[in-house]
């Protein structure tokens, strides 16, 4: 009886070191922040970075426009299954926002979803898809943000339910899905398809609402792009591939306006978050949205990854 | 022989009674508000992208058609009227009238100041169509799902 509890004892230390050696935050290898420390950076090209990453959509406080959409207070309520992520202040306020960060941090953030204090962030900031952003966009991203105004308005924790409110977990999260690789494989090599599978793939972060969830958050494979009931509540993110019936019928220059305008090729208009995306994708040239659009016709199409009933 | 004419006469009837019905449902008749404005909205939307030649009286028209329906728009959501027919409609309609009402007057006066600019040319049109437009995505971001 003895033996069998040193043995089962012996089994919970293995596996709760295993756990923790497997949850362990990985930073961005040193020779890429390196690179990033040494790198010359753009502020100006670092806006284009900044529309394109939609990050005033959850850092800017609820319902901002026009300038006030420039100081990223925070406090957007995101909901989902786990709980409420709220977003935090990521203005230049050196107390209550990111002012003090180098560099490193700020890549450790964006590319691996590392904290400054080492810990996990939650995928709910979509580093699963900014993993795939390049040195040059992280460093003008960096030096743009640094411009914004400051603010003094503290972030308000997430409203998480255990377990998920442990955050070591999402190091598990991140075992089975956090990756920098491709969501697809494009047949041709063309410089626009490739800019618009960074934008769409990386920055744009699109797959984040319009790619549908297994249980644990995790993206279903095979079902890139196919739209997902919202996360937020009723209705659906329309599928995006050239399946389905939400956007199969539209060309590549229908989805550029749409992404400029808002204006469907019948004259509806946007809703929801959607609203937001368009607001901040009108800021980028127009040959970014016209890759978005060519990359959008070039993926494999797929059916609904939302039912009927949604 | 005559009881199946009678019956058929009283189906037919009914029949055609729900799709009276129906066509007059608050959902239909708010989805074909939206639709007429919609149609307007791409009639000017195709001269400032200059695919159709400016027609200063078309632009009016179409001005004048979405500063009336919009201001009939918010009646069509009593309650009850919350789902079916493919209602695209949110919650928050209900939960925040008041918002969603100035929303819809909002839109029916930058309407009113766009005909009262008479836009003279296709550049005159497109300084009133941009801020008229951005009323759709303004009110559309909260007060309208997507359904599958």
């Amino acid at each position: 009886m003895r033996a069998l509890l040193k043995i089962l004892v012996a089994l919970a230390v293995i596996a709760g070191a295993a756990f923790w050696f497997l949850t362990e935050p990985q930073p961005v290898e040193f020779s890429r922040v390196q690179q990033l420390i040494t790198m010359r950076s753009d502020a100006a090209r670092g806006e284009q970075v900044f529309w394109a990453g939609g990050c005033a959509s959850c850092h800017a406080a609820a319902g901002a426009e026009g300038d006030a959409r420039l100081v990223l207070s925070g406090g957007v309520r995101l909901k989902s299954d786990f709980g409420t992520f709220v977003a935090p202040n990521i203005s230049p306020d050196p107390v209550a926002g990111i002012g003090n960060w180098t560099i490193a941090e700020f890549a450790n953030a964006m590319l691996a979803g590392v904290a400054p204090d080492g810990g996990h962030y939650y995928p709910s900031f979509p580093y699963g898809s900014y993993s795939r952003m390049s040195d040059a966009d992280i460093a003008d991203l960096y030096a743009f943000l640094n411009t914004l105004p400051p603010s003094g308005v503290a972030s308000a924790p997430h409203e998480l339910a255990f377990p998920f409110s442990v955050r070591r977990l999402v190091g598990g999260w991140k075992l089975l899905y956090f990756n920098a690789a491709p969501r697809v494989t494009l047949a041709s090599a063309d410089a626009v398809l490739a800019r618009g599978q960074y934008l769409v793939e990386g920055p744009g972060h699109c797959g984040e609402c319009h790619t549908p969830r297994d249980l644990i958050g995790g993206f279903r494979s095979g079902e890139w792009l196919a739209g997902a009931p919202n996360p937020e509540g009723e209705g659906i993110i329309p599928n995006i591939t050239p399946g389905g019936s939400d956007i199969s019928g539209w060309s590549a220059g229908d989805i550029a306006t749409y992404l400029e305008t808002g204006f469907t090729p019948d004259f509806d208009t946007v809703g929801g978050s959607m609203v937001e995306v368009v607001r901040n994708l009108a800021h980028l040239p127009a040959s970014d949205r016209e890759a978005i659009a060519a990359y959008l016709k070039a993926i494999p199409a797929r059916p609904n990854g939302y039912s009927a009933a949604n | 022989m005559k009881f199946r004419i009678v019956m058929t006469a009283t189906l037919l009837g009914l029949a055609a009674a729900t799709f009276a019905h129906a066509a007059d449902e608050p959902q239909v008749v708010r989805q074909e508000m939206m639709k007429k404005i919609g149609g307007a909205t791409g009639a000017m939307a195709k001269m400032v992208k200059g695919e159709t030649p400016y027609d200063q009286a078309a632009a009016i028209a179409a001005l004048q058609t979405i500063a009336d329906t919009i201001t009939l728009f918010p009646e069509q959501f009593p309650e009850g009227s919350e789902t079916g027919m493919e209602s695209e409609a949110a919650p928050a309609i209900w939960t925040n009238k008041a918002d969603f009402e100035a929303k819809a007057m909002k839109l029916h006066a930058d309407a009113e100041a766009a005909i009262a600019a008479n836009p003279a040319d296709v550049d005159a049109l497109k300084a009133v169509f941009g801020p008229l437009t951005q009323n759709c995505g303004s009110c559309h971001e909260t007060y309208r799902l997507k359904k599958g």
